[in-house]
């Protein structure tokens, strides 16, 4: 069950080490060159001396989540975010923190306590305590300390008509594509890097382009949709089940031309389902492979992810099939000299 | 003068927002091609030209790309959403008209808005003339982009267009390449993509040609208009040499080195700060282990909207300045 | 004898960012009893080199230390009819801690200022209550336009003009501790390393434009190549309204979280443990401010730590820290480099 593995790992920036176990685990039986680099990138290439256009395919391994800041008298954790988090989706939340998986809650004051104002703000991050229960400072202590991780306790569940919810569907669906893709052969050179610190600002995915030295990038993400009741067209971002997602332009990058318009070609003459991404939001690992060394054309194809960066992500595994298919299918299109190298 | 201006035309009308400079490369590439020893486009559209001498490498930058925007979703009405390609104020957008690489033209609207609502770019949308969404992808496809659709006009010493910024430097490196008789140093003449976007082509065109100097050549504010903002760059005084921007602080050796080359010929400038916004040496000086870093700026008005103003005796000093530097012994770092 | 003297000179010599020289030469000076390979590249970091002591065959641990030497200040953007100078701030200055400080304009002379405020008098009760921008400060120089024209020219550098100050409990405070203080640590941990046998190759970095986007990192770790890079800066110490910080008297705060790497922090700890060397940690759960952000990723990665003196009211005339916390992180640093060698830097990149 590698999506259950993948998004139940607890892996913020800077502590991705049980997503690159399940990685490990998931590519023992496949005869390939797996290195980690001195952030914690996890390199994954063929054993082979292949020639041909260099892909480097990065998909991070964090996840947001939240650092234990300080312990006060009565035991409670504060904490902060690590990663984009908007506070409206912490309160009444399960957590577990620190390597033992301490369980805990993220209480708040009960809305009996509360004046009729106060409940019409969200309540801010400085608000917001961890609980595990200890009676005091000195019992917390036992337990956790300061700089420990905490992330979301959510298991990972089919529901509905083929959907799923996870916490870390971005990135882990990325991931899990990436692992799907990297089971195949290929022809020319293909370097999978699982990266680190994504979400603190694509810190790991320029490391490892510049020690790869790619002609091509790919980023593999799971993508904001919000394909929701009263949304208008326009400003959904993307479409669940409306297959993988190409993005032509984000804050971090401008997705090079040729490539999407090879990607949708390929999709095309595959049929395999994709759209675009119609929202200009947020960066990813492509912005740093493209700005890489001299500079790298690159794309990004995305599994399209509802509640992105909250503690239930949901995608469509129609999504996630097709967005392999289309990722292995593009890289053969590569292979047969579909795309030129400048 | 006259040759100049329809030089200016040319170059500054032309198609090429960010993430289309090809037609812009291709425009320039004639205009220098006899002058200079090589010319090649990297994997990013950076334009580079070389003009070999003895002496040290020297990367000048102007950029390419013009503020736009790219088509993200059609309706089926036929009406185009878009995301916008650099710092656009909604505001400036309304009512003007755009057009696409292959002519498609175009009117920016906006959906009715609430009493004290701001306009914002999402309550935006561009109006092609279609019928229908199937009318509208004969002329347009999610990913196009498009650039403001206005002709230069001449008002005498001032002239005024769109894509002044950063079109107008383009203009000062192609002259300068032209007219340099003998460099002291290897000019690589680096014609830039995505500045507005992040000074994305110079970064990684630094670091490619790995240069010992840089100087970015932009347009930059003037605090000359009423109650404008406080800023001693006024038109018509002459090209700056910058201080600062938010971007970099330009090395002391090289804005005295500016300097001296503009006394020594009698060629009048400008100190300048600008306190808002950045260049291409902001990435240049960052590149490898630190690139001293200048930069020469255009004072231009109304910068990032369809009328930018410059006054084209800047442009005739900014050419002679930038020749004499690159005839100049540069400093010792 | 290094001590809080030697402070004293380096927080009186300025040295805005992208105006290093002045402190620079200063630093270089210090630096040369521990060196003699000293040297600035382009942007004008201050190198110095010292190298590992034991012979061996095996290759020698590259460690950056960076601590910057830059401090914020006021850039002149115009000089007006009435000889008043216009500002604005190089690096992130609280311009509400500027009304009527005394300032050094560092024109063709040094020539003194002071930056005024509209007295309450004059003031509307609406005034009363915003504070004054950046854009609406002037600094008086005492001439008119002409001679202050002769004197000052648009880009000229201006300094808080501010004597270092001894407090009870051997606490200091002055301008720029952030982050001579630092450069202060690296001194310490040079002189204490001179006790100590090494094999790491150490290069001591006094980094230029830190406050502007930690520039002089960039360029510095690029060029030098370590293996391992460890910023000293200061960080917040706990004050009213600052409760999740470090105290100030209690040694250095080693920080902890994405920008740092597991295992120096690790070697940071154990080394504070085994040395009796009192500190706190510092939770950092993204950027650390700090010049271990720009090393961190440096080519293909730089496996990074951060040691920070605890700190109160920075970026004012008035930074406020304890001279023992900077005895005590250079105490750190230098014993921490003698526990480096090959095999721990073998380590670093298994995961």
């Amino acid at each position: 069950m590698l999506l259950k593995y993948i998004t139940e790992a607890a892996g913020v920036a800077g502590d991705e080490y049980e997503v690159r176990d399940v990685i490990r685990e998931e590519l023992k039986d496949h005869d390939l060159d797996i290195k980690t680099d001195i952030l914690g990138n996890l390199i994954v290439s063929s054993k082979e001396e292949l020639e041909g256009p260099k892909i480097m395919i990065a998909a991070h391994m964090d996840e947001i989540g939240m650092m234990i800041m300080s312990i006060d008298n009565s035991g409670l954790l504060k904490f902060r975010p690590v990663g984009g988090i908007d506070p409206k989706v912490l309160v009444a939340k399960t957590v577990v923190v620190g390597k033992e998986k301490l369980p805990g809650v993220i209480g708040s004051k009960a809305i009996h306590l509360q004046r009729p104002e106060e409940r019409q703000v969200p309540l801010p991050m400085e608000a917001l305590y961890i609980d595990i229960g200890a009676k005091n400072k000195e019992e917390a202590e036992k337990y956790v300390k300061v700089g420990d991780f905490a992330v979301f306790d959510t298991k990972y569940e089919e529901f509905g008509d083929g959907y799923a919810k996870a916490k870390a569907f971005d990135d882990r669906i990325g991931c899990a594509v990436l692992l799907e893709v990297l089971k195949e052969k290929y022809y020319i050179p293909v370097y999978g890097v699982f990266t680190v610190s994504e979400e603190i600002g694509l810190r790991g995915a320029g490391v490892a382009a510049y020690t790869v030295a790619p002609d091509i990038g790919i980023a593999l993400e799971g993508t904001l949709a919000h394909d929701v009741t009263d949304m208008d067209d326009h400003l959904v971002s993307s479409k669940l089940r409306h297959g993988p997602v190409l993005t032509y332009i984000d804050l971090s990058v401008i997705s090079d031309k040729k490539l999407v318009a090879l990607a949708a070609q390929t999709a095309e003459a595959n049929d395999i389902p994709y759209q675009y991404r119609n929202v200009m939001a947020g960066g990813n690992d492509s912005g740093k492979i493209n700005q890489s060394r001299g500079g790298v054309p690159t794309i990004e194809i995305a599994v399209p992810t509802r509640y992105v960066h909250s503690p239930v992500s949901v995608i469509h595994l129609d999504d996630f099939a097709n967005t392999v298919k289309l990722v292995k299918a593009l890289i053969h299109s590569i292979e047969s000299g579909g795309y030129e190298i400048k | 003068m006259k040759d100049l201006k329809a030089l200016i035309e040319k170059i500054v009308t032309a198609y090429g927002p960010t993430g289309s400079e090809n037609h812009v490369a291709e425009l320039i590439t004639k205009e220098i091609e006899p002058y200079v020893d090589s010319i090649r486009i990297d994997p990013l559209g950076n334009l580079i030209a070389v003009k070999k001498a003895e002496g040290p490498k020297v990367m000048l930058a102007a950029h390419m790309d013009e503020i736009g925007i790219m088509v993200t979703h059609i309706d089926d009405k036929g009406f185009l959403r878009f995301a916008p390609l650099g710092g656009i104020n909604p505001n400036v957008l309304l009512g003007t008209r755009c057009v696409f690489a292959n002519g498609t033209r175009g009117v920016y609207g906006s959906e009715r808005l609430n009493p004290g609502e701001s306009l914002t770019l999402a309550k935006m949308y561009i109006d092609i003339g279609a019928k229908d969404k199937e009318d509208a992808a004969q002329k347009v496809k999610i990913g196009d982009s498009a650039g403001a659709d206005y002709p230069m006009v001449d008002l005498g010493d001032r002239l005024v267009s769109k894509a002044m910024d950063d079109r107008i430097a383009c203009v000062i490196l192609i002259e300068t390449i032209k007219q340099l008789k003998n460099p002291k140093v290897e000019s690589h003449f680096v014609f830039t993509v995505q500045e507005e976007v992040g000074l994305r082509g110079a970064r990684t065109s630094a670091y490619s040609v790995d240069p010992d100097y840089g100087i970015a050549i932009d347009v930059t504010r003037t605090g000359d208009t009423p109650k404008g903002i406080t800023m001693d760059v006024s038109l018509g005084e002459g090209p700056t040499v910058k201080v600062r921007d938010s971007s970099i602080l330009c090395h002391p050796k090289m804005i005295a080195f500016m300097k001296e080359v503009a006394e020594k010929e009698e060629i009048p400038y400008q100190l300048e700060i600008l306190e808002a916004g950045g260049t291409d040496s902001g990435a240049i000086h960052l590149t490898r282990s630190g690139v001293p870093s200048g930069v020469m700026s255009i004072a231009c008005r109304y910068i990032h909207t369809p009328s930018e103003m410059i006054d084209i005796n800047d442009v005739t000093n900014g050419i002679k300045l930038m020749t004499k530097i690159l005839e100049s012994e540069f400093p010792k770092i | 004898m290094l001590g809080k003297d030697d402070l004293r000179i380096l927080l009186e010599t300025p040295g805005v960012s992208g105006y290093e020289d002045e402190i620079a030469d200063k630093i270089s000076e210090y630096f040369k009893p521990y060196s003699d390979d000293i040297k600035r590249d382009v942007l004008g970091n201050v190198i110095a080199k010292i190298s590992g002591q034991e012979e061996s065959s095996e290759p020698r641990p590259k460690i950056m230390l960076a601590a910057h030497m830059d401090e914020i200040g006021l850039m002149v953007t115009k000089v007006d009819e009435k000889g008043f100078l216009h500002v604005t701030q190089i690096g992130g200055i609280d311009q509400r801690t500027l009304p009527t400080q005394e300032v050094v304009v560092h024109g063709r002379e040094k020539i003194k200022g002071v930056i005024g405020a509209k007295p309450p008098h004059l003031s509307s009760p609406d005034e009363r209550k915003k504070s004054v921008p950046m854009s609406e400060l002037l600094v008086d120089i005492g001439y008119d336009q002409a001679k202050a024209k002769e004197l000052v020219s648009v880009g000229d550098l201006i300094t808080i003009d501010r004597k270092m100050m001894e407090l009870k409990g051997g606490r200091l405070a002055g301008k720029a501790m952030d982050n001579r203080a630092g450069v202060m640590v690296i001194l310490e941990a040079l002189k204490e390393l001179k006790k100590l046998k090494f094999k790491a190759d150490v290069f001591a970095v006094a980094t230029v434009q830190e406050e502007v986007g930690l520039r002089g990192a960039v360029t510095s770790t690029y060029g030098l190549v370590p293996e391992i890079g460890i910023a000293i800066d200061v960080c917040h110490a706990i004050m009213p309204g600052v409760p999740d910080a470090s105290p100030l008297g209690g040694g250095p705060a080693v920080g902890l979280g994405p920008n740092i790497h597991p295992k120096v922090h690790q070697l940071l700890k154990k080394t504070a443990g085994e040395e009796r060397i009192p500190m706190s940690i510092e939770a950092l759960p993204g950027g650390s401010g700090t010049d271990a952000w720009a090393m961190q990723i440096s080519r293909g990665g730089v496996a990074t730590g951060v040691i920070s003196i605890p700190l109160r009211y920075m970026h004012t005339a008035v930074e406020t820290l304890a001279y023992s916390d900077i005895e005590q992180s250079g105490k750190l640093l230098a014993h921490f480099i003698a526990r480096v060698d090959s095999a721990f830097v073998e380590g670093l990149s298994c995961y």
